[in-house]
């Protein structure tokens, strides 16, 4: 009961979000700024995860592809796929999930802790779209973050592969390019959309609603982190049923 | 002027103000007075509009306002500055961001007009140097001034202040206290004040409501509250050994 009430009280917010817009002189500069706060600031990590996670892919795949009868361009193959279909969109952002998730509920509790909140509606001032409208659209940016690591994710794949020894440039290549479908992009784009929209919104929840002070903050931050996870990990499940099944 | 009539809010089971009824006039600091716990932030929030009461009216100036629209109150909304407990500026604005807030927000000034306007609210509550500085770069004193600063600069209609006094060392508090009262009377503002602090009762309290357990116990003004007889008001006032003394000497000069 108390779940259900959570998750109207979340699509509640949503639909609060979008009601009487701040000013959009005001909201682009606060869009600009949710950019550079939630993707650009997260691309160091995005870029150095993926590049590491794309090479350890790659030399798992080599050690497991012993047999000498199946041809070396499959661990290109299967770099590719993993990084494509699963890796640069689900698992950065499950990462993006901690770093940006936690930022966000732990600036909206802060605001909430110090009445920053209430000064913003004794104003007038509709706080669920001055707040989190700009998160979410700065979330939009985040499938180029997503296509970085799928870059980055191969290039540490090749990487691995051509300097470790476990197969030539070429094999590789041509692993990365056998039966390359582009709807595997088209998808991967649309989940990371969708887990866009759900860490810019699914945080800033647990921040707006929060009670307490700032030990409260640090709990709703990790609360957000779990929950975030798991909507991201539910929804996976279902968009890849509904657009690969 | 605000006038309240006999309004009632509970949370669950828990009634929280039963029946409070009073007016709150124009140019005059009202001050509501009471123990942790008797209703009076609730209170407030109920003539902030941020409760709505569960029974009752609040009249704005002749507006009833259960009976005005979303759009009505969002207008009226801006007619109100409220000073909270905490200051609550925003920490990512500096002062002078945090006065323009508002202008920004819901005027179509030009730059230099807003410009203007917070540089003369800033300058009337005493602080000129401060505009280029972050909240957590100056002092809770200051913190105070900014956010009476920005609470002002739209020229309200009604000032709220959530305990402006607390944290304050008792000079800043003085300070703080004559700069609402002040304001109030220069501007013709409708000022509420939940307090606990009894210099700002004996100093500013023009008109003074004590609340207890959710019902008006008691009200009058900073001379009558001297006079009254009401135990519930004078254990509260008087709880200082302090107080006591001066109100014995001040009904020993009446006589």
């Amino acid at each position: 009961m108390k779940y259900l009430e959570a998750i109207g009280k979340y699509f509640i917010m949503v639909w609060e979000v979008f009601k009487k817009p701040t000013k959009w002189r005001i909201m682009k500069t606060l869009i600009l700024k949710e950019v550079d706060e939630l993707v650009y600031g997260a691309m160091g990590i995005i870029v150095f995860i993926s590049f590491f996670i794309g090479g350890v892919v790659t030399i798992q795949t080599a050690l497991n592809l012993n047999n000498p009868l199946l041809p070396k361009s499959l661990i290109g193959f299967a770099t590719r796929q993993s990084v494509i279909l699963e890796f640069a969109p689900t698992f950065t952002s499950i990462i993006m999930a901690g770093k940006v998730g936690s930022y966000i509920t732990s600036s909206i509790g802060t605001m909430r802790v110090t009445e920053q909140i209430d000064a913003l509606e004794v104003m007038g001032v509709n706080s669920l779209n001055y707040l989190v409208f700009p998160k979410i659209i700065a979330m939009f940016m985040y499938p180029f973050a997503v296509a970085i690591s799928m870059f980055v994710g191969v290039l540490g794949g090749w990487i691995a592969a051509v300097f470790g020894g476990y197969a030539p440039s070429g094999d590789f290549i041509q692993g990365l390019q056998m039966d390359f479908d582009s709807y595997h992009i088209t998808y991967a784009f649309i989940k990371s959309v969708v887990f866009a929209f759900v860490i810019a919104t699914v945080p800033s929840y647990h921040g707006y609603y929060m009670t307490g002070g700032a030990l409260e903050v640090g709990k709703a931050s990790t609360t957000s982190f779990v929950w975030t996870s798991v909507v991201i990990i539910i929804i996976n499940y279902i968009l890849t049923q509904l657009l690969l099944g | 002027m605000i006038e309240v009539d006999n309004i009632h809010k509970s949370f669950g089971d828990h009634h929280v103000l039963k029946g409070i009824s009073t007016v709150f006039e124009k140019g005059k600091t009202n001050l509501i007075i009471g123990q942790s716990g008797s209703g009076k932030t609730v209170f407030l929030k109920c003539l902030l509009g941020l409760f709505e009461p569960d029974e009752g009216n609040i009249c704005y100036n002749g507006q009833l306002y259960s009976e005005l629209s979303i759009k009505q109150r969002r207008n009226l909304r801006q007619e109100m500055g409220m000073v909270f407990q905490g200051s609550a500026l925003f920490d990512s604005m500096t002062v002078e961001g945090n006065v323009m807030f508002p202008l920004d927000m819901f005027t179509n000034q030009s730059k230099s007009e807003k410009q203007d306007r917070v540089d003369f609210v800033l300058k009337r509550v005493n602080l000129i140097d401060a505009h280029k500085k972050y909240p957590a770069e100056i002092s809770g004193g200051m913190q105070k001034r900014v956010a009476i600063a920005r609470a002002i600069v739209m020229n309200p209609k009604y000032l709220f202040c959530d305990e402006p006094n607390s944290g304050l060392d008792p000079k800043t508090a003085i300070l703080i206290d004559n700069l609402i009262h002040e304001i109030t009377q220069e501007y013709d503002i409708t000022t509420i004040i939940n307090t606990h602090d009894m210099n700002s009762v004996m100093e500013i309290g023009e008109k003074i409501i004590f609340l207890k357990n959710g019902f008006k116990e008691w009200e009058g003004t900073n001379k009558e509250i001297f006079k009254t007889e009401n135990t519930a008001v004078t254990d509260f006032v008087y709880s200082s050994e302090l107080f006591k003394k001066v109100r014995q000497m001040y009904i020993e000069e009446r006589n």
